[in-house]
């Protein structure tokens, strides 16, 4: 994110006046000899220029680079502790300080944090694997073939699909760990409903990434997650009361116009559900999540912080 | 060897299965101290991992808690089992200092502060390298899993949704898909977002204590565990071909014959009780499942509200009060239902065809 931050600075390092600096202090006692035999020795080696690296605190402080990535000092002491959290925009997430009792693994379980981190790495590997597939009936199947046999160290896949499964578990756990610490109560309990949608989004994530490898698995698993969708009351052409709604003999819900179609796009798991999955799994659902988790953090500061005993 | 595996699948049934979780959960919220204790808590611990050890040396049980999609929910058991542990231990060890009139372990250090950097940012940086290492790992030893081309002529079965919808999968052997693919997951939702307007005491808050929440505790554990992890397990692991449930080490084959005779409430009314056909109107056909429905959504809670949950009603008010009795005996009705299932093959308590009415 940063610059890069060690530069190897080119100082006066051209061999040859280094060597002439160096001589008036040892030209005292009886080095002189010494000095005569190392340098034919030395010859070779002159010619590759000495690389001194500058100190992190030199190039910090001192480098127009250094001091315009870094909007604090370099004191060892608490200002420039909170200057680091403050001047940080990741780091300041957080407030300067914390409760202990709330800093504390054995409170947090850090499972909320980790949520969010595991968001970040599939984020991640789920940007490299949009480079390598379709979501058309035609391709996707064998863009996943080819991402698992041709790309070298291919497991952004396996990270994909395996940090899916983590981060469900992971957002359970944080919520099993709100309840237990009681940590919903007021003035907490709304960004506890922004957490249970952010839950279900999760989920949401989850259930449409499943279909995109296209194989028996996928397209089984949500053909029956999807049925449900046709017993919706009123809004399923299966669903309780939907017979109750026709002009005259027209029912006006059927197979072709229900919540399942418009979830599907069509009336089975087919080419449009793939195309309105991708497009759920990657762009829309991912969009809302990320601004109720902006909502979330937020809010977590404003109620007051990491949960404590009043 | 192969007794063991027989003694245990004739006792796996989904009603074995259910009851026994039941009857550990009320053990745990009974005698929480003693249950996490450390040298019961390993017990149980050791037990499950030496059943999965003993397991997998089967064949059959390897070939389906080992298939890829169900590896999350094997590492999911021991997660959740930890950490329940691991709350209740806490919570346990406050109560005690609650009792003795000290401060809670979180209020011995809730008023001093510390700096976020190096204190917190340190540890959640030390805990997000070893969750990447970890995931990494799994990654690199794990293929995930893919099967062959999508094909819509050719049904596997049985067909599962993802893994974290078994539970609602589950529930369809007991409700139509209406309550347990619709209804269900939405009032799942709205009761989770209903929790803290309910139980809205801010002083028991911030942090672990089991005595002064115990009901509150009690009944999200009820649900998260038995309602929800429980039934995940039993759709992933013991639901083979056609739906039908098999013991753990039972070969899954789609030959196998389960007799279906689920009977309605309105059968088992007129027909066996008072001896005469069912009522061609469906009004009067289903009032004995609207009668019990009524009983038991709305005179029950109302006798309670006079009675037991006078206390309770005079504290939280109507409102909380009617939205509180509606979540939980609607969570309490699943296995109920469940139960008349197991006793009585009872199928729908209102069966109305006519309109895909069932419950």
């Amino acid at each position: 994110m940063s610059e890069e931050p060690k530069k190897p600075e080119p100082q006066k390092s051209a061999s040859a006046p280094a060597d002439k600096s160096a001589t008036p202090p040892a030209a005292k006692p009886a080095v002189v000899p010494a000095a005569k035999k190392e340098e034919p020795k030395k010859f070779p080696f002159n010619l590759i220029p000495k690389i001194s690296l500058m100190s992190w605190k030199d190039f910090r402080l001192k480098t127009q680079v250094g001091k315009s990535v870094f909007r604090h000092g370099y004191s060892d002491d608490d200002k420039d502790r909170a200057m680091t959290v403050l001047t940080n925009v990741f780091f300041h997430l957080h407030p300067v300080r914390v409760r202990k009792s709330g800093s504390r693994f054995g409170f947090t379980w850090c499972a909320g944090g980790l949520s969010f981190f595991v968001f970040l790495t599939l984020v991640v590997s789920g940007i490299l694997l949009m480079f390598y597939y379709r979501p058309t009936v035609e391709y996707a199947y064998n863009d996943i073939v080819a991402m698992r046999e041709h790309v070298p160290f291919g497991i952004m896949r396996e990270l994909h699909r395996w940090g899916a499964h983590a981060m469900i578990i992971t957002v359970w756990l944080h919520m099993f760990r709100v309840f237990m610490t009681g940590s919903y109560k007021p003035p907490r309990e709304f960004n506890w409903v922004i957490g249970v949608i952010l839950l279900v989004l999760t989920m949401l994530l989850s259930f449409t990434g499943y279909l995109l490898p296209w194989d028996q698995l996928a397209m089984w698993a949500i053909t029956v997650g999807s049925n449900m969708a046709r017993a919706t009351p009123f809004l399923g052409h299966e669903g309780p009361g939907a017979a109750l709604l026709k002009l005259g003999d027209i029912p006006l819900i059927h197979s072709g116009d229900d919540v399942r179609f418009a979830l599907l796009g069509g009336r089975f798991v087919g080419a449009a559900t793939l195309l309105r999955f991708y497009i759920l799994h990657c762009v829309a659902i991912p969009t809302v999540v990320v601004l109720l988790m902006a909502v979330h953090f937020w809010r977590i500061r404003k109620d007051g912080g990491i949960s404590a005993p009043l | 060897m192969d007794a063991i595996k027989e003694a245990i699948n004739s006792f796996c049934s989904p009603v074995a299965i259910f009851t026994t979780a039941i009857f550990m959960f009320a053990l745990f919220m009974a005698f929480p101290k003693q249950m996490t204790n450390k040298w019961v808590a390993g017990a149980i611990g050791l037990g499950v991992v030496g059943f999965f050890i003993f397991g997998m040396q089967d064949a059959h049980f390897k070939d389906i808690v080992g298939k890829a999609d169900n590896l999350p929910i094997v590492g999911m058991i021991f997660i959740f089992g930890y950490f329940t542990w691991f709350a209740m231990k806490k919570a346990v060890e406050n109560d005690e200092r609650i009792a003795a009139g000290q401060p809670t372990w979180e209020k011995t250090e809730s008023e001093e502060k510390v700096l976020v950097f190096p204190y917190l940012i340190y540890i959640e940086f030390v805990i997000a390298l070893l969750y990447a290492a970890a995931l990494v790992y799994w990654a690199i030893l794990v293929q995930a899993p893919l099967e062959d081309p999508a094909n819509p002529t050719l049904s596997p079965n049985p067909s599962k949704a993802p893994w974290y919808f078994l539970g609602l999968q589950e529930m369809l052997v007991y409700f139509d898909p209406w309550l347990a693919g619709v209804l269900f997951p939405t009032v799942i939702i709205v009761g989770l977002c209903a929790i803290p307007y309910i139980d809205n005491d801010p002083k028991t808050s911030g942090y672990y204590c089991f005595k002064q929440r115990r009901w509150a505790i009690t009944a999200f554990m009820f649900g998260f565990w038995i309602l929800w992890l429980v039934l995940i397990m039993v759709g992933t692991f013991l639901r083979g071909p056609n739906w039908n449930f098999f013991g753990p080490f039972e070969v899954w084959t789609a030959h196998k014959v389960v007799p279906l005779i689920n009977v309605n409430l309105s059968e088992f009314f007129y027909i066996k009780w008072l001896g005469i056909a069912l009522p061609q109107n469906w009004f009067i056909r289903e009032l004995p499942g609207f009668a019990a429905l009524f009983i038991y959504f709305i005179l029950i809670p109302k006798a309670l509200e006079r009675t037991v949950f006078k206390k309770l009603y005079e504290r939280i008010g109507a409102a909380r009060y009617h939205i509180l009795i509606a979540l939980t005996f609607m969570m309490i009705a699943l296995p109920l239902k469940m139960y008349f299932r197991w006793a009585f093959n009872l199928k729908y308590i209102i069966a109305i065809p006519e309109f895909f009415f069932n419950i």
